[in-house]
């Protein structure tokens, strides 16, 4: 965005320095950070856990816990341009006048950050009365203002319900009015759209969009998703380890990345089609006959349903899906939260009940299971859960959590006895044998998340069911994981069902992609062909959501989001 | 990506070398800081006294519990504090400094009887019920919700009554005092871990033995049984300080243990409830002040353990960003809602829980 | 909870996961009805679990007056009362009677126990409010003050000032208020609700409510309202305060758990105050699980009650419940207990009704 016209500074910061007081002793989490954010524009600071990103953004407003230490200066200006001043040591009223009024925040998880028991206009008139004079009338009338203009329908009713009443979305929507009936200088958007499915963070970075067109604010937005970047933000800043690594406009960054981190990072960044190639060759190393063999997993009429308790009607997460995973084939099921994807996985492991319709699940018939009958099945199939860090017991070392299919099964004695297959396994996965005997807390999430491989595999199973396995994980992490995924299933030929909310994650892997919508499976098919040419408006909606790694794609994707909206 | 927390969880955290560092209180002891540890060994050192003084009360007591005379005749009854008797003599004619020492022996017996009994019966069942969950789940939560409801005192009245009818032998009195503190208890260590269970067992790693294929016994004993005990010792040391409470209580109304059974401070407040009006002190500040420090110093011990287990309440470390609502231990001394966080820190050493 | 996931909790118009769904919505009609139903099992698991308990050492007769009477006096005795009937006819017929309201009679004063109920029952309901009300009063704002210095002197000293709350047991800090207020200072009567004469001129009074304060109101005799508010500061103070250290405690836990909460950080960040984050973000939703938890302390309430009438000669249902102990008649003492259970399951019936009205996700 270049305009002739002086654009003024509202955020200054130069030679910020933080650090946190721990056990540990003094950690440094931001050393020598200078950024400035103009008038009208979104800057976005990406980096993965542990840059300093959401700290450094947390000291525009004050808001660091009191171990921290800052030094630097944290300049804040007013919209208006009037005033301005330094942060770092402003303190009680003084901070609180700029917090808001100034600099206003958006945070992560829209649910949290709005309190249960008041209504949401209560909260919203709250932040304007800590600013200034206003009768109730007035007050109520900005609150419902704000609201409509965030796209809440029939405001005026909806200010007195409760959280609760909303949905993700619109909870989001209702922290982002918060935010604008104050009218700051700058909003801080920290991961806004993170806990948000696909097709709701389009719209809220649509609404981002506005704060910055319509509402004139700055927004410095923190994320670590590429794709979001390269649809609203004009200026990047790229953190790595507590410092700035490169910073640019939002073009240039992407077309020509300076610096080695920023250009790994974007390589690490899955991307949409990457896949078709891939699936390609895989299809032409495959033997004659694979198509006639018989399938590994089999659904036919698939319905899944959670009893409604206390005269509540019940839930039903799988409604009538038919599907099927031939051996060595790589299955990809796509959809959002509440589509019904994770069940399906649990089901096929025996975790949930088929309510109706058939599952075969290595030649055994789910519909009915029995734990007793299906235990022999258990061996030939491995897990991959999606949160590394809850799914290894926490008392047992890592080289015991993976000899216990290998005991269980009685391959081996005990986890002493195990252990040389135990160091194939790690080794296999690229981590060295000495991590065995390290406790899962010990090991970082790409680590475990090997690890849970490693275990899932001890068996040599025929069928793979990993459910989100790279969810939690940093997007360079994600991408080695991802990698080592591959490699695995070429070298030992298992069947896989891989499912993930990501369609860029799925089409790197999957031979078929499934996508699911509030329990129907709404379209099967290559990557090429689902993603080529989605019939289902649904699948299309979701493609059209998704925002990819290169701003002037995304522009244009956009035009046809917009379009599809309509 | 978004990690939340990278809030260190030392007390979940028995991974690392389990060395004598790492055992409970220790471990606790040596991340505690600031006021919390001075909490901490506060009721470490009363703690320590009250059982020292049990362990060794026939070499400090000058005195036996049930003696009324020494070679120079007898006692007498609300004799003053004097060099013969440094707390002076009860209505009874008994020492209190003799019976005061002699006392901590009687309540660590309630105690250990008290505190084993329930403490097996109330995993066994709250494991057992908590992971088959089902029709007899559900019969025996409400019975312990309807018998925790109530008031513990009252109910092990009525359990006195039972074992003895009232009056005691040593070894009756304890036993009835213990075991109708057993059944109060019971009910509170099964809500603990079955609560702490049904948590559990929906975590990652129990569904991954599960789709392993492991039985139910093995899950049980291997990955359910010593998670879900990791909040017990605490409770253990709230539960000590409410069976001093109730040993006392019952003493009290005289459903406790005879005098010339045992020395119990209850008892022998009950006996000087009367001295009061005529101004005779020393017969009721003592045994009192016994109860209040061995119930003191055990409830700080607990207290602190749960501050240092729970994220929300350690100190600052966890500041201002540890993960929503965990589990607290009401005073009553039973846990509301889950235990423990199993949340195991992320990449270690890392605070990057603030640039999230 | 190391990580967040980036599947996102609440899709948009879908419904996220059905634990979610059962924990929201519902309806507070259904809800009220549960737990409506629910005091049911609670006052027959209870009084069922006492009956047996008090029959397994024998029959109440025998244990009042065995060695008094000759034994064919007794035998004559027991068999009036039915007690040689088999014990599970004697269980329905006590079943039938509590159906009807009928707990049983004394044996030492031959006095239905529901008129136990209502002679000795006002008077601990006075205690019980006076106590509440000290426990409230301290209790509450104590808790706020130590949550909102947490690890600070301030919260140190208040959390061991709970833990001495809770760790004196009533008969002592009883005594110990009677040796300072009343034998040291002599400002405070030693026992009683009420000087003898003030409690001739009350009972004089139609229709007494036997709650001695809206009584001395009623009689508008100001000596006496003085005489017996003078008379329930130490018993009031001493139970109030057993109650207090758990209510301290309860309020700091939770205040501490909802101040570290995303919407307090959102408000702040907003430029709300401090005092306002702490008494309307932090306060208002940790109000819920304290409610829910202050209804379990009715059974600390009520134990204390026990002891502390006792100590102070208060004549409540506590002291009388001392008083047929003693006497060995434990027709009365199951009586009386079994009564109490039916107050705890409607007392915990209320307080989950107030915790449902509090919270907007139970009431929409």
């Amino acid at each position: 965005m270049t305009t002739a016209e002086p654009m003024n500074t509202v955020v200054d910061i130069s030679d910020l320095e933080i650090s946190f007081a721990t056990d540990a002793g003094t950690v440094d989490a931001v050393t020598g950070v200078t950024l400035q954010v103009q008038a009208g524009e979104v800057l976005a600071i990406v980096g993965e856990s542990g840059s300093g990103k959401t700290v450094t953004a947390r000291s525009i407003l004050g808001l660091l816990p009191e171990t921290a230490r800052v030094r630097g200066a944290v300049v804040l200006t007013s919209k208006d341009g009037s005033d301005s001043q330094d942060v770092v040591p402003l303190r009680g009223s003084a901070l609180r006048e700029v917090r808001g009024h100034d600099a206003a925040m958006v945070f992560q998880e829209p649910s949290t950050s709005l309190n249960p028991v008041y209504p949401v206009g209560w909260q919203i008139i709250e932040g304007l009365r800590a600013h200034g004079k206003y009768s109730r009338k007035e007050a109520r009338e900005k609150a419902i203002d704000v609201l409509r203009r965030v796209g809440i329908p029939d405001p005026e009713e909806r200010i007195d319900h409760y959280p609760h009443q909303f949905s993700g979305g619109q909870k989001q929507r209702i922290v982002i009015a918060q935010a604008l009936v104050l009218d700051p200088g700058v909003i801080i958007a920290d991961e806004p759209t993170t806990a948000l499915d696909v097709t709701v963070q389009a719209e809220i970075l649509e609404l981002l969009r506005r704060c910055r067109d319509d509402f004139g604010a700055a927004i410095v937005l923190i994320t670590h998703n590429m794709g979001v970047v390269a649809d609203l933000a004009d200026q990047v800043a790229v953190m790595y380890q507590g410092e700035i690594v490169e910073q640019a406009d939002v073009r240039t960054l992407f077309s020509a990345p300076k610096d080695p981190y920023t250009q790994q990072l974007l390589a690490a960044v899955p991307r949409l089609g990457q896949g078709v190639e891939h699936t390609r060759a895989r299809a032409a190393r495959r033997a004659e006959g694979w198509a006639e063999a018989a399938p590994v997993v089999e659904a036919r009429d698939l319905r899944i349903v959670y009893p409604g308790r206390l005269r509540k009607p019940d839930f039903v997460a799988v409604d009538g899906v038919s599907f099927s995973i031939r051996p060595g084939e790589v299955l990809g099921l796509v959809g959002e939260s509440g589509s019904g994807k994770t069940t399906i996985g649990r089901a096929i492991a025996g975790l949930t009940k088929v309510t109706d319709g058939s599952l075969q699940v290595l030649g055994a018939e789910m519909n009915g299971f029995k734990e007793r009958t299906f235990r022999p099945v258990r061996e030939r199939i491995g897990f991959v859960f999606q949160d590394p860090a809850a799914s290894f017991n926490p008392l047992l070392t890592i080289a015991d959590a993976v000899a216990e299919p290998l005991v269980v099964h009685k391959r081996a004695k005990d986890g002493g006895a195990a252990r040389p297959r135990v160091d194939e396994l790690l080794e296999a996965v690229q981590l060295p044998r000495a991590f065995g005997d390290r406790y899962p807390h010990e090991l970082s999430g790409g680590q475990r998340q090997r690890a849970s491989l490693a275990r899932a595999l001890a068996l040599q199973p025929e069928l793979l069911i990993a459910d989100e396995p790279t969810s939690a994980l940093d997007v360079s992490v994600q991408a080695r994981v991802l990698e080592l995924f591959d490699e695995l299933q070429k070298e030992l030929g298992f069947a896989a069902l891989f499912i993930s909310h990501d369609l860029a994650v799925v089409d790197l892997l999957a031979d078929k992609i499934a996508v699911l919508y509030r329990g129907q499976l709404v379209e099967e098919g290559t990557g090429a062909e689902v993603l080529g040419a989605p019939k289902h408006p649904y699948t299309q909606r979701l493609l059209a959501s998704l925002p990819v790694p290169d701003p002037d794609e995304q522009a244009r994707r956009r035009t046809e989001w917009n379009a599809l909206r309509e | 990506m978004a990690t939340a927390t990278p809030t260190p969880t030392p007390a979940a955290a028995p991974g690392g070398r389990r060395t004598w560092r790492t055992l409970p209180v220790v471990l606790q002891l040596r991340q505690s800081v600031g006021l919390q540890r001075g909490m901490l060994v506060a009721g470490l050192v009363l703690t320590g006294i009250f059982l020292f003084t049990a362990i060794f009360a026939p070499l400090l007591a000058p005195y036996e519990f049930d003696q009324l005379r020494d070679a120079n005749g007898p006692f007498g009854a609300q004799a003053h504090p004097s060099s013969n008797h440094l707390l002076g003599t009860t209505v009874g004619g008994y020492d209190v400094l003799s019976r005061v020492i002699w006392g901590t022996r009687t309540a660590l017996a309630v105690i250990v009887v008290a505190v084993l009994l329930s403490f097996f019966a109330g995993v066994l069942l709250g494991l057992v019920s908590g992971y088959f969950g089902g029709w007899l789940d559900r019969v025996l939560v409400v019975v312990c919700d309807a018998i925790y409801a109530f008031p513990a005192l009252l109910l092990s009245i009525v359990v006195a009554i039972v074992i003895s009818g009232g009056q005691s032998s040593l070894l009756g009195g304890i036993l009835a005092a213990a075991i109708s503190i057993t059944v109060v208890f019971i009910p509170q260590y099964f809500r603990v871990v079955r609560a702490e269970t049904v948590r559990i067992k929906s975590e990652a790693f129990v569904e991954s033995a599960r789709v392993i294929g492991a039985s139910n016994g093995r899950i049980m004993a291997r990955h359910v049984l010593r998670n879900a005990t990791r909040t017990l010792p605490l409770i253990l040391t709230l539960n000590c300080s409410e069976a001093i409470l109730t040993l006392a209580g019952l003493g009290f109304l005289g459903f406790g243990i005879q005098p010339t059974a045992a020395a119990e401070w209850g008892y022998d407040l009950k006996q000087s409830l009367a001295d009061v009006s005529s101004g005779i002190w020393w017969t009721s500040i003592f045994p009192g002040v016994a109860i209040v420090l061995t119930v003191l110093g055990i409830t700080l011990v607990g207290e602190s353990l749960n501050d240092l287990a729970d994220p929300r309440l350690r100190g600052r470390r966890a500041a201002g960003d540890g993960p929503p609502p965990a589990g607290t231990v009401e005073p009553g001394g039973a846990v509301v809602g889950s235990g423990l966080a199993t949340g195991m820190p992320d990449a270690p050493g890392a605070i990057e829980g603030y640039s999230a | 909870m190391t990580t967040t996931t980036t599947e996102p909790a609440t899709g948009s118009t879908e419904p996220a996961a059905p634990a979610a769904r059962r924990k929201n919505g519902g309806g507070l009609g259904s809800y009220l009805l549960i737990r409506f139903l629910l005091i049911f099992p609670t006052i027959f698991i209870l009084v069922t679990t006492v009956f047996f308990l008090m029959r397994a050492t024998g029959d109440p007769i025998t244990a009042a007056l065995g060695g008094r009477l000759p034994a064919d006096q007794l035998q004559q005795r027991v068999h009036e009362a039915g007690y040689d009937r088999p014990l599970i006819a004697q269980y329905f017929s006590y079943l039938g009677d509590i159906a009807h309201g009928d707990f049983g009679t004394t044996l030492s004063d031959r006095r239905p126990v529901v008129d136990v109920l209502k002679t000795f029952g006002a008077a601990s309901l006075e205690l019980a409010v006076y106590s509440l009300l000290v426990a409230f009063i301290v209790g509450i704002p104590l808790g706020l003050v130590a949550a909102y210095k947490r690890d600070k002197g301030p919260d140190a000293g208040l959390r061991v000032f709970a833990i001495l709350c809770y760790a004196t047991p009533p008969f002592f800090s009883g005594l110990l208020l009677k040796l300072i207020f009343s034998v040291g200072l002599g400002w405070l009567p030693v026992a009683g609700r009420a000087s003898t004469g003030t409690e001739i001129e009350l009972s004089t009074l139609p229709n007494a409510t036997n709650f001695y304060l809206i009584d001395a109101i009623r009689l508008g005799d100001s000596e006496a309202i003085k005489d017996v508010l003078q008379h329930a500061v130490l018993p009031s103070v001493t139970l109030g305060l057993l109650v207090a250290g758990i209510f301290l405690r309860l309020v700091r836990t939770n205040v501490i758990g909802t101040l570290g909460s995303g919407y307090v950080e959102a408000a702040r960040s907003r430029g709300v105050a401090e005092s306002r984050l702490l008494r309307k973000h932090a306060y208002r939703p940790a109000l819920i699980p304290i409610i829910t938890v202050i209804g379990l302390q009715i059974a600390a309430l009520l134990g204390g009650a026990v002891l502390t009438e006792t100590t102070f000669e208060w004549k409540g249902l506590g002291f009388q419940l001392a008083q047929y102990l003693t006497a060995r008649d434990f027709v009365a003492v199951q009586g009386i207990v079994a009564l109490l259970a039916v107050i705890v399951a409607l007392t915990n019936f209320i307080v989950d009704i107030i915790a449902a009205l509090i919270d907007p996700r139970v009431r929409y």
